[in-house]
């Protein structure tokens, strides 16, 4: 049941994210939940790593026959880190340009592209 | 040299990465050769493409092991058959898009080159232009999955950023926002899919998840987790709302390369269709689901387009459109896949004439974005109701823009024809009723292309377009590319199905292949 925790986070996580996504009209918003539908997925991502008692996978000085926690999926957290960033960064500047040209954040309200 | 041929695959992502990073230094101190400089890199990004697709097509499959010496096996002999190394696989279906990806690529930065000359903030312009060159190139010539989810999401920012360049009092930001949150929203289910996968092999190697993929719930979560996500990319029904608005507010010479970036969405999803899952699953329903999304995509992409009065937003749902025979036409081929009499009768030219017009849409609508851009740029008018008359003073582009939309109509002997007839035969034989809706939608295309041909360049001269010249030379080089393959294509259409389009569709229909050629039969 403990071991079964992170995934019910994740589980959790994604809902409201995706909830966020879909449901706020603030675009802010919209990017804060994107950027939870990421910690999710991180989340999931290293839990699928972890073994119980683990040590760090170094194999220099380990002792012996310790479990290890898998290395590849804390590279590819590490990764999708820096990804996570940059999209972020550039959907921020992108909502910054709008609310600069049309006065608003309102998903609703931005409805330029229609016409 | 032959160091430079043995790295193949490194060079066709390292070419446009190194390229792009050194640009801006460029732009600061030498910015008079900053035009040279991105033809040059695009030249040789594209010619390592073409050569790589060329030692695909006459060697076999390249499987190249980053960090190895050059020829090592992909699973290094002490590691007991287990590939970790990262690898680009390239098979005939990999080497197909990269030829599609360099042909569009290069010929739009000749185009933008002078289309951008006026514009500021070049360096970081064709920058983002490089590197989206390497994303797509990347996605379709990876052999591990979560290379191929960081080449997407590069793909993905580097469109995103592009499509907002000009920002055009808001709009283009709007676009590109919707364009990046559907696509970021896609980029993590894929991860999220990729996740799961390895939780149960341990592995990223696609030939290896490809190797043991049995049918498991677990396995049919991230099916359709992967399907939805590269359906979003590639903007087929029912993600196609921000396609459109993202295709209408880029410049009009990087909405041609966008068309080819939601395409490697589409490579994405018959790799993981045919050589991930394959025939581990019940392939009936499964290409039933494709040929749905496919049909859908075809006539809600033409309805939707018929009305509009922004030309490039017109052309935007016409890609969705179109994208919706590809899917047609390789759904076909994945519900008989399990069938062997269906598949010689008519399976084969189903999924070759789907893979076909993959090329094909690159090449037409990638020239009628640009003839349209090229009318923009000389009018700044989008509206459909503002033009007029403009071939009396515009000729070149008037002609391009009609051989690009007589192409994407069907009619000979332009290459849409070659790769819709296939289409229109197998799924006939497969299911009539769809072959009869695939041509009525090719008849609504041609009918809207007609309207906006008339539109824009048929009638008197309008006395505010008195002052319009063609557009320069390099712009016209641009089109030119594209309209020697689009016409190319079309007057020799077996020499292309037999040397291009077989090798691919055959890379994809043998699952075992692409599993033999990394793994080497072991394991």
């Amino acid at each position: 049941m403990i071991a079964n925790l992170p995934f019910i986070a994740v589980a959790l996580l994604i809902g409201i994210a995706l909830a966020t996504i879909l449901l706020k009209k603030n675009m802010i918003k919209m990017v804060m939940g994107l950027a939870m539908l990421e910690g999710a997925v991180n989340l999931f991502l290293v839990t699928l790593g972890y073994r119980e008692n683990g040590i760090a996978p170094i194999f220099t000085n380990a002792p012996e026959g310790a479990d290890m926690v898998l290395p590849t999926v804390q590279a590819l957290t590490l990764t999708n880190i820096v990804i996570g960033v940059a999209t972020t960064a550039l959907m921020l500047v992108l909502v910054m340009v709008i609310y600069k040209k049309y006065g608003t954040v309102d998903a609703d309200k931005m409805r330029r592209l229609k016409e | 040299m032959n160091v430079l041929f043995d790295n193949l695959p490194a060079l066709l992502i390292a070419v446009p990465l190194f390229c792009a990073f050194l640009l801006p230094i460029i732009g600061r101190f030498l910015p008079q050769i900053r035009d040279a400089w991105i033809i040059c890199a695009s030249f040789a990004a594209s010619l390592i493409a073409v050569i790589t697709a060329f030692t695909v097509y006459t060697k076999g499959t390249i499987v190249y092991a980053f960090g190895a010496a050059a020829g090592s096996p992909a699973a290094p002999i002490d590691s007991g058959g287990i590939p970790f190394r990262i690898i680009f696989t390239i098979d005939g279906f990999g080497a197909f898009m990269l030829l599609s990806a360099a042909i569009v690529s290069f010929a739009v930065v000749l185009y933008l080159v002078s289309s951008q000359k006026e514009r500021s903030g070049k360096s970081e312009f064709y920058a983002l232009y490089l590197l989206l060159t390497a994303g797509i190139f990347g996605m379709v010539s990876t052999g591990d999955m979560f290379n191929f989810f960081v080449f997407l999401e590069i793909n993905s920012l580097a469109g995103a950023a592009l499509v907002s360049y000009h920002r055009r009092g808001g709009i283009a930001a709007e676009g590109a926002l919707k364009y990046l949150i559907v696509n970021t929203v896609g980029g993590l289910m894929v991860l999220f899919s990729i996740g799961l996968l390895y939780a149960q092999y341990n592995s990223l190697n696609m030939a290896v998840i490809a190797s043991q993929m049995t049918l498991s719930t677990l396995n049919i979560i991230a099916l359709v987790l992967f399907i939805t996500a590269l359906a979003m990319k590639a903007g087929s029904v029912p993600f196609h709302f921000a396609t459109p608005d993202a295709y209408s507010v880029a410049p009009s010479g990087i909405t041609a390369v966008m068309i080819v970036a939601s395409q490697a969405g589409l490579y994405g999803l018959f790799r993981i269709l045919f050589t991930l899952y394959g025939d581990t699953f019940n392939t009936v329903t499964l290409g039933w689901i494709i040929i749905v999304l496919g049909v859908l995509s075809m006539v809600i992409g033409v309805t939707m387009a018929i009305p509009q009065k922004d030309v490039k937003r017109l052309l935007a749902y016409h890609a969705v459109s179109q994208t919706g025979y590809m899917l047609l036409g390789v759904g076909v081929a994945l519900a008989v896949l399990g069938d062997p009499v269906a598949m010689a009768s008519y399976g084969q030219t189903a999924m070759e004439g789907g893979l076909f017009h993959i090329i094909n849409h690159a090449m037409y609508k990638g020239l009628l974005f640009l003839a349209v851009g090229a009318v923009i740029y000389r009018t700044g008018v989008w509206s459909l109701n503002k033009m007029g008359g403009l071939g009396h003073n515009m000729k070149w582009t008037m002609i391009f823009f009609l051989i690009g939309a007589l192409a994407i109509a069907g009619i000979p002997p332009f290459n849409g024809f070659a790769s819709k007839l296939m289409i229109y035969e197998s799924v006939f034989a497969f299911n009539p009723a769809l072959s009869i809706i695939a041509m009525v939608v090719s008849i609504l295309t041609l009918a809207s292309f007609m309207k906006v041909f008339h539109s824009m360049f048929m009638g008197p001269q309008l006395p505010e377009y008195a002052e319009v010249k063609e557009v320069p030379k390099l712009m016209i080089a641009g089109m030119v590319i594209l309209t020697i393959f689009v016409i190319g294509f079309g007057l020799f259409p077996d020499l292309v199905v037999n040397n291009l389009v077989a090798p691919a569709g055959d890379a994809l229909i043998n699952k075992g292949a692409y599993i033999t050629a990394v793994l080497g039969g072991g394991l």
